[in-house]
């Protein structure tokens, strides 16, 4: 139940906070949009790492951070032990190399103007060491293989196939240049139902042929359990809760999470007599302004003069520390009670 | 009954050919009931909706052939003046996305206002009057002050619910949701679908209910009915679909979704893509994609079964679908 035993990626209080500024000719900083405010967490080899959370939490702003997209304004991220936050130049390139992304929107994030051949070809451009030039359209055919999409249509531009297709292209461009890590920023939420089950198992056996680590960012709580080992929960900035998915899903402690959880929709409607449902009420508040002590305590029903004071930590609450069950996992709630919210399934085909 | 749609044809006429978006679309809805109609994109859920909101884009769209009966009088026959009448008023319709719907350059107060001025001829303080009652209806809170905010100012569970009190304030007989929560966020979602329910029972209105999410149709309708290249492939009662889908497209649905209280293996996918409404496979639609494809799917194309009383089927091989997930 700790943490495996190879980390490929540690991430160390990271933080990133946009500057609000007024004024034109002499800027003055305002205030500033806390996006991730301080969070923590390592990715085993091998292993899928999930993280959820609703709209602004700071979910997709992690992602570029691990892929250095963005510099962030403190915190580490290290991969393999080696700060990659600090690196530039030649040794940043390298470090790249390993970590890739895939995108959420299929239809924006492929240049209509270049053929599928180039797409997936254009890190072999930026990164020549990886493949030589001769070899590099026998690698692109490979890929489209892969990823199961007919290898002659290296020639064909992006709009001639559906968002699912679309989506296949952008993981072999993630797959091109061999990483150890793959971000995945919501890879499936653009596409139809029947399309996300085959990209999902996709991306199910792609791991286990490359042996793939990946950060799997979502907002779709089943699908997220589908795929992950373990399971961060976002809310404003911060992991409230992580743990093994069945300690997240069957055992939540953080109250965010037990409302998160029994706002999903069951596909059974049996279900929707007998099942206990959170309504939380409000908005998530503006990330610029973060309520002091615990950040959940405005939406919190069980929110005491405590949680205004002081800010909880991720950390093993500590009625469960002496505990060994699967309710003892980093939790950021002073008041953390384990409450069952999720059915504990019946009547579906019972998981070896 | 409160609404019925018969056989109804849709197509549009593009450069590149006919699209044939609904062809033969039949259902009914009763006062006070709920009615999912589910699909993916370009299953013909939202043209056959605007077709009987009489919203359709026309030209490109056109209706081709069918009736829509509401409150017994058939719509299609009604000039674009009565229909207007019959609009807001009678019948109502939510969006998905409530910022591009909703006016930016009005005030939410005033564009609920409107609805009272042009319908009920009121005056525009009293129509004024009515919008704020409307939005404490609909629980925004502090409805006074925010009467006078702009579309932009509110979030996005916010505006679905000025979306929601807009389609409600001259108390029509159906409303029609076409993905009313799919642009928010989960804890928002339940607050959204939990407000519509709740005013729905109230007014005994009836509600058709367009969405891709199986949960979100588990949670709430009475009925639902799936849709696949335009056409109706199953019809029946909520329970009993989920329980045993008669249709192979329903049971590849319900088995491609991963579910939240367990940790599955390998995902069901359905193969293939959905067909291109230019070329639609002839015989059963999804006979390219269907595990139980047979050369009779290829040629014939499957009638709506009835299963039972209030159950339908288009597949010729419903029995066997059946009888697969009860065994």
């Amino acid at each position: 139940m700790s943490a495996p035993a190879e980390p490929v990626l540690e991430v160390d209080g990271l933080v990133k906070h946009y500057p609000l500024t007024r004024g034109v000719l002499f800027k003055k900083q305002i205030g500033a949009v806390k996006a991730v405010d301080g969070v923590d967490f390592t990715l085993g080899r091998g292993e899928t790492l999930g993280i959820v959370g609703e709209s602004g939490c700071g979910k997709s702003t992690v992602a570029k951070l691990l892929c250095n997209l963005e510099r962030p304004t403190a915190g580490a991220i290290r991969y393999k032990g080696e700060d990659i936050t600090k690196l530039s130049g030649r040794a940043l390139k390298a470090v790249r190399r390993n970590i890739q992304m895939v995108f959420q929107d299929p239809y924006t994030s492929l240049n209509p103007r270049m053929t599928v051949g180039d797409i997936i070809g254009e890190p072999y451009e930026i990164h020549p060491e990886a493949a030589p030039k001769g070899d590099r359209r026998r690698r692109v055919q490979e890929l489209l293989d892969v990823v199961g999409l007919n290898p002659e249509y290296v020639n064909r531009y992006p709009h001639q196939f559906s968002g699912g297709q679309r989506q296949r292209i952008g993981i072999a461009r993630g797959l091109a240049l061999r990483p150890e890590v793959i971000v995945a920023d919501e890879p499936v939420s653009a596409l139809d139902v029947s399309v996300q089950a085959q990209v999902i198992n996709l991306l199910d056996r792609l791991q286990s042929e490359f042996e793939l680590s990946y950060v799997f960012i979502a907002h779709d709580l089943s699908i997220v359990r589908h795929i992950s080992d373990r399971v961060g929960v976002m809310y404003l900035g911060r992991i409230v809760e992580i743990g093994r998915d069945a300690e997240i899903y069957d055992h939540p402690t953080h109250p965010y999470t037990q409302a998160l959880l029994s706002a999903v929709p069951v596909p059974d409607p049996e279900a929707r007599e007998h099942r206990e449902r959170i309504i939380l009420s409000g908005d998530v508040p503006s990330p610029t302004d973060i309520p002091s002590g615990c950040r959940f305590r405005t939406r919190c029903w069980k929110a005491r003069e405590r949680c205004a004071l002081e800010v909880p930590q991720l950390a093993v609450p500590a009625e469960f520390r002496l505990a060994t069950g699967p309710a003892a996992h980093d939790s950021a709630c002073l008041f953390a009670e384990e409450k069952q919210v999720v059915p504990v399934d019946g009547a579906g085909p019972e998981a070896p | 009954m409160l609404l019925d749609v018969r056989d109804l044809h849709v197509e549009f006429r593009t450069r590149d050919g006919v699209a044939r978006a609904v062809n033969g679309v039949s259902y009914s809805v009763d006062a006070g009931e709920t009615l999912a109609v589910l699909g993916e994109s370009g299953s013909g859920k939202s043209v056959t909706a605007q077709a009987v909101m009489g919203i359709l884009d026309s030209p490109p769209g056109r209706i081709t052939g069918g009736e829509i009966l509401f409150q017994g009088q058939d719509l299609l026959t009604l000039k674009e003046e009565e229909r207007r009448k019959v609009r807001g008023a009678r019948m109502a319709m939510i969006f998905q996305d409530a910022l591009s719907a909703l006016n930016p350059v009005l005030s939410v107060g005033d564009q609920l206002g409107e609805m009272f001025e042009v319908h009920r001829g009121m005056s525009r303080k009293d129509a004024r009057a009515r919008a704020v009652e409307l939005m404490d209806r609909v629980r925004i809170p502090g409805a006074a002050q925010r009467v006078r905010d702009y579309p932009h100012q509110f979030s996005g569970g916010m505006r679905q619910r000025i979306m929601i009190a807009m389609a409600l304030a001259l108390e029509p007989a159906l409303i029609i949701a076409d993905e009313p929560t799919t642009a928010l966020d989960v804890t928002v979602q339940a607050q959204v679908m939990d407000l519509l329910a709740e005013l729905q029972r109230e007014y005994r209105m009836g509600l058709i209910l367009i969405t891709h999410d199986l949960g979100v149709v588990a949670d709430v309708a009475d009925r639902i009915a799936v849709m696949y290249a335009g056409r109706i492939v199953e019809t029946a009662p909520v329970h009993d679909i989920y329980k045993a889908p008669a249709h192979p497209y329903t049971r590849g649905l319900l088995d491609s979704i991963p579910r939240l209280d367990q940790k599955g293996q390998e995902l069901y996918a359905i193969k293939g893509l959905p067909p291109n409404l230019m070329h639609i496979p002839a015989g059963c639609a999804f006979h390219p994609r269907c595990p139980m494809a047979r050369d009779e799917c290829r040629t014939d194309e499957p009638p709506l079964h009835e299963v039972s009383a209030e159950r339908g089927s288009a597949c010729h091989f419903w029995r066997e679908c059946l009888d697969e997930r009860t065994r």
